[in-house]
């Protein structure tokens, strides 16, 4: 078991590794520090402004150089000019003797947000902390709701709960959440429809979340996720229903709701079972048109303002962050696996 | 309720009088029973026998009243102990299953839940059916464990299905079956699945259970011999219905339908040779459900069919005079002379072997199995074959005998270039193959060496018709220089495993099994192989259809003097057909010799053990009964010295513990019949033959 963890951990140090990398190279492209200069310098920079603020911030340097000091294995680069300090490592009130040699990941300082203006770990800490909240709704509706559904329809394939249920499954996946979420927002919370039950906006869900200022957001992730999981549910249950050792328990003289929830529950939850955990880094940036569409300041929300603005620093710890909930949610579901499936033994 | 039955014991258990069962699809309705009745009392066995299709298990599910969301019982009526199944609401039928009839299954593994322990699937039974407590309920499961002779009751209860051997599975569902002491038990082939000896095992426990708790049983199979060895009566079932009904002794010594003539007929003895009684395959095919012909349904593959008589109307059950309660669906069962034999046969001299065309030195297969993640990583060996040396000749069919796990498939492996030998020798036509993968072999040596595969619906390309796929066979081995000629040898190919040469036209699923092994047979002789290793290739037919493809290859083994080697468990038609016989256990040579010296002492232990296991179909044999015990010994782990220790019940006689230290050397008994095995040469010559066929 032990050795098993300790390579997926290796896995995901590779893959965060690799991608780090390809996003560097990506966010560093000229043209966009170029971009980035100018919004940084002054909208009428002349090109010699930018050629200047390009070199004291270091920009001109070889790539894998300054990426070594991203990392933190290469000692940060600082300059001084006009009396001012530049460089990654370098935050208001330092002198030079102050800014510390290396300053990278590895140190455990992911940056500065150049655009929120703020440390970028702690951007990070609050927006995770935010879709987590969301997240942590969403999975607490939609996994039990879908799950519910499939079960029911898997059941009895083709009788008419299962059309009926099928059809509400499909219906919700068809529609993509920039619908279900306008349309839930005119019926519950404008006065288009007249009933006000819920709040149209999440930002205050941000300090405190109610069920009036949360659910909407909540339910629209959600419906979106049931009819994808109800499906899998399904079919994993029609298959187990079917199966000999069904005939077995009834005819054993077991009671049908017996047969469901004792002999083919756990058997038909371990095909969806990874279904739901790959839900997790889907929540994690498919957020993204929710948490706009409800100015809610999440993780999908800070991941859009870090690649509209170029935010270099921003933007990989970002991605850092997206390997790791993917790999980690992964290796849960292999864990996972083990114990809902006997015949599984990890690896 | 135990007191009650005895009390009524003039009452038959189940009655099921006229039934027909029939399942609609939107198509059409499909009448899979039709006017069925049998009757089982108390404490009896009755047989249930007919080939897939014929309805048997419908009967089964019938009872059940489980034929799923199609099928329904339109006519006819199933009681149970003088209560009317068709009539029971779900909740009596609740009752009644597990309860009073339980079933057993054809696949254990797949009948058992994979994720619930054994003993939570056992306890269910009581607690459902008798309120017990967890506690009781276990009790009870562990005394049933052991009531079925599993050794170590409360591991097998902790354990998970895949966690134990196919026969410790069966052993579970029958054990379930018990829990509640039900008054009728359903068995559904239950050994099918299993190999020879542990299904002999199987069958003796089903017995001992059957006088321990006085059980009636409906037990369903295509094998004769397993039927005549369980049950005191049975029913012939062809084409949805009963044909012929009677006590065991009546059917199989005076049988009154062509049907059950037939099948005895197509189905080898171990008391006959291919010379002198002759396999007679029954012509034509299964009708299927809708395309059953008017009168009788046997007519048009029947030798005494009478036009106009047959075909006439529907035929019905009629007594046989002077027997009891024996029934025959057969209009003409007065006038046939029942005991006249088959016509003799075109009786083809047996080939005098060839040259020697094959041979193996020492041949070694091992596979390294990397340790798993708890073990730290120790590497296991699996010693798949051990030190096999045997040559075949050419002409000469040579039977490989063994079950599960015993390295027959691994040597076909080696033999093909699937895999490649760990040591020792292959020597084809004097040329070293061992070493060679098929990819690097050339299109001569792969042409010259093929395969028939076991389960003809698995190895058919499904999207491809019959003849591209002899094509492509063609093609591959560098047959014929012209589209055109590759053309007219697919068809002789066709001409020649019988086959019509409309058929090139066809999809495999328009086929049926015997048609799909035949095309499977034309294709390994496309690049006219000089070996053709036959894995299994009727275990998986019809015992009607399994004759005549038997019959096939040997008309082309004669033929085209091909070397065959003949991989099977099934030792009456290894019997029947081969000229020597080698006997694998747990990758060891245990015996080989001609098939006369294998088939009569002195024999290797195993061998006896397996000959003792066949089921034969044959109220005259009579044979020791020799049970082995336990299973298999995994080859992950062989036991010291001998392999065969373990289970060998002529252990005590070698002196001084030899057979759990050393590996027998190869004892040579007479000129071509060798045995690893310690016993003295006095114990040898002592043995008895195993089968003992009565003087008439």
């Amino acid at each position: 078991m032990l050795k098993f963890l300790a390579r997926r951990l290796g896995a995901l140090i590779l893959t965060a590794f690799a991608m780090t990398v390809v996003v560097f190279a990506l966010t560093n492209i000229e043209a966009s520090l170029r971009k980035l200069a100018v919004s940084e310098v002054s909208s009428r920079a002349t090109p010699e402004e930018v050629e200047r603020w390009m070199e004291r911030s270091g920009f001109t340097r070889p790539i894998p150089v300054r990426y070594a000091e991203w990392l933190g294995v290469a000692p940060a680069y600082v300059t001084e000019s006009d009396g001012r300090l530049y460089g990654r490592c370098v935050r208001q009130g330092m002198t030079l003797a102050d800014v510390p040699r290396y300053c990278g990941v590895l140190q455990g300082d992911f940056g500065y947000s150049k655009v929120l203006r703020d440390e970028v770990s702690a951007v990070i800490g609050r927006s995770l902390a935010l879709t987590g909240k969301l997240m942590f709704w969403v999975m607490l509706l939609m996994v039990p709701a879908a799950l519910i559904v499939g079960v029911l329809s898997g059941m009895r394939e083709g009788s008419k709960l299962d059309r009926t249920l099928s059809t509400f499954s499909i219906a919700t996946t068809a529609t993509p959440e920039y619908v279900s979420g306008v349309v839930l927002i005119a019926v519950f919370a404008s006065t288009a429809v007249g009933l006000r039950w819920f709040s149209g906006t999440a930002t205050g869900a941000m300090e405190d979340a109610t069920f009036e200022n949360f659910f909407l957001p909540v339910l629209t992730i959600a419906l979106y996720g049931v009819g994808y999981i109800a499906r899998m549910t399904r079919a994993s249950m029609t298959e187990v229903m079917t199966a000999q050792y069904i005939r077995t328990a009834r005819l054993k003289g077991v009671s049908f709701p017996n047969i469901v929830m004792k002999h083919a529950l756990r058997n038909a939850l371990i095909a969806p079972f990874t279904v739901i955990m790959l839900q997790f880094p889907w929540l994690l940036n498919g957020v993204v048109i929710v948490e706009t569409l409800f100015n809610y300041k999440g993780f999908g929300w800070t991941l859009v303002q870090a690649a509209g603005n170029n935010d270099i620093d921003l933007l990989l710890a970002c991605s850092v962050v997206a390997v790791v909930v993917v790999l980690v949610t992964q290796l849960i579901s292999d864990v996972g696996y083990v114990f809902l499936n006997p015949r599984i033994r990890v690896s | 309720m135990k007191g009650q039955s005895v009390a009524e014991v003039d009452e038959p258990i189940l009655v099921i009088e006229n039934l027909s069962i029939s399942f609609f699809t939107r198509a059409r309705k499909i009448p899979a029973v039709m006017d069925f009745s049998v009757t089982v009392r108390p404490g009896e066995a009755v047989g249930l026998v007919g080939e897939s299709g014929c309805g048997k298990s419908t009967v089964a599910l019938g009872v059940m009243r489980d034929l799923g969301t199609t099928g329904r019982i339109v006519g006819g009526r199933v009681l149970f102990k003088g209560r009317d199944l068709a009539a029971m609401s779900d909740a009596e039928l609740r009752q009644v299953r597990g309860r009073e009839i339980a079933m057993i299954y054809q696949e254990p593994m797949a009948s058992l839940n994979p994720a619930m322990k054994i003993g939570r699937q056992l306890m269910e039974v009581p607690m459902i059916h008798d309120g017990v407590s967890a506690a009781e309920a276990r009790e009870r499961a562990r005394e049933v464990v052991a009531d079925v002779k599993l050794p170590d009751p409360d591991r097998i209860l902790d354990a998970y299905p895949h966690q134990l051997s196919g026969g410790q599975q069966q052993r579970i569902v029958i054990a379930m079956a018990l829990m509640a002491r039900p008054s009728l038990l359903i068995l559904d082939e239950p050994t099918t699945a299993l190999d020879v000896t542990v299904e002999a095992a199987v069958v003796d426990l089903v017995r001992g259970l059957r006088e321990k708790y006085g059980t009636s049983m409906l037990f369903i199979s295509h094998n004769l011999g397993l039927v005549m060895d369980v049950c005191d009566r049975l029913c012939v079932m062809y084409s949805g219905e009963a044909v012929e009904t009677g006590a065991i002794a009546d059917v199989f010594d005076r049988m009154r339908h062509p049907y059950t003539q037939a099948l005895f007929r197509s189905i080898p003895l171990p008391g006959a040779d291919k010379t002198s009684r002759p396999l007679v395959a029954i012509p034509g095919n299964f009708p299927l459900p809708h395309e059953r012909p008017r009168g009788c349904n046997f007519g048009p593959r029947c030798g005494y069919f009478a036009e106009g008589r047959c075909d006439g109307a529907d035929v019905p059950m009629g007594a046989v005079p002077g027997d009891d309660r024996h029934f025959t669906r057969c209009l003409r069962s007065g006038e046939i002379d029942w005991a006249r034999p088959p016509a003799p046969p075109v009786v083809a001299p047996r080939l005098p072997p060839g040259d020697v065309v094959l041979r193996m030195e020492d041949l070694r297969k091992y596979y390294e199995v990397a340790g798993g993640m708890f073990g730290g990583g120790l590497a296991k060996v699996v010693k798949a074959n051990e030190t096999l040396s045997f040559e075949a000749r050419e002409g000469e069919t040579l039977a490989i005998v063994g079950e599960s796990g015993c390295g027959k498939s691994t040597l076909a492996k080696v033999l093909m270039g699937l895999e490649t030998a760990t040591a020792g020798k292959i020597l084809l036509y004097n040329e070293d193959i061992q070493d060679t993968p098929i990819a690097r072999r050339n299109t001569d040596t792969v042409s010259s060496v093929q395969m028939v595969f076991q389960n003809p619906f698995d190895t058919l390309n499904p999207s491809m018709t019959v003849g591209r796929q002899i094509l492509r066979a063609l093609e591959v081995f560098g047959e014929g220089g012209s589209e055109e000629a590759r053309q007219a040898r697919m068809l002789e190919l066709l001409d020649l495993v019988k086959l019509p040469r409309a058929f090139a036209e066809r999809m495999p699923r328009q086929l049926s099994g015997g048609q799909k092994q035949r095309v499977g047979i034309a294709r390994a002789f496309a690049g006219g192989a000089r070996i053709v290793v036959a894995d299994e290739p009727v275990s998986a037919l019809d015992v009607s259809v399994q004759a005549a493809v038997t019959e096939l290859l040997m008309d082309i083994q004669r033929t085209n003097r091909t070397t065959l080697l003949f991989i099977s468990h099934d030792l009456s038609i290894v019997r029947y057909l081969s000229d020597r016989v080698m006997v694998m256990y747990l990758g060891h040579v245990v015996e080989i010799g001609t098939t006369d010296q294998v088939f009569s002492p002195p024999y290797h232990p195993y061998t006896e053990a397996l000959l003792s296991a066949v089921p034969i179909a044959d109220t005259r044999v009579t044979k020791q009964r020799i049970v082995l015990e336990g299973d298999i010994p995994s080859a992950m782990n062989p036991p010291p010295g001998c392999p065969f220790q373990t289970r060998c019940r002529w252990k005590g006689r070698v002196a001084g513990g030899l057979c759990e230290r050393e590996v027998p050397p190869v004892v040579t008994l007479a000129p071509g019949h060798q045995i690893k095995c310690h016993l003295p040469a006095d114990v040898l010559a002592g043995m008895e033959p195993v089968i003992q066929v009565a003087a008439e």
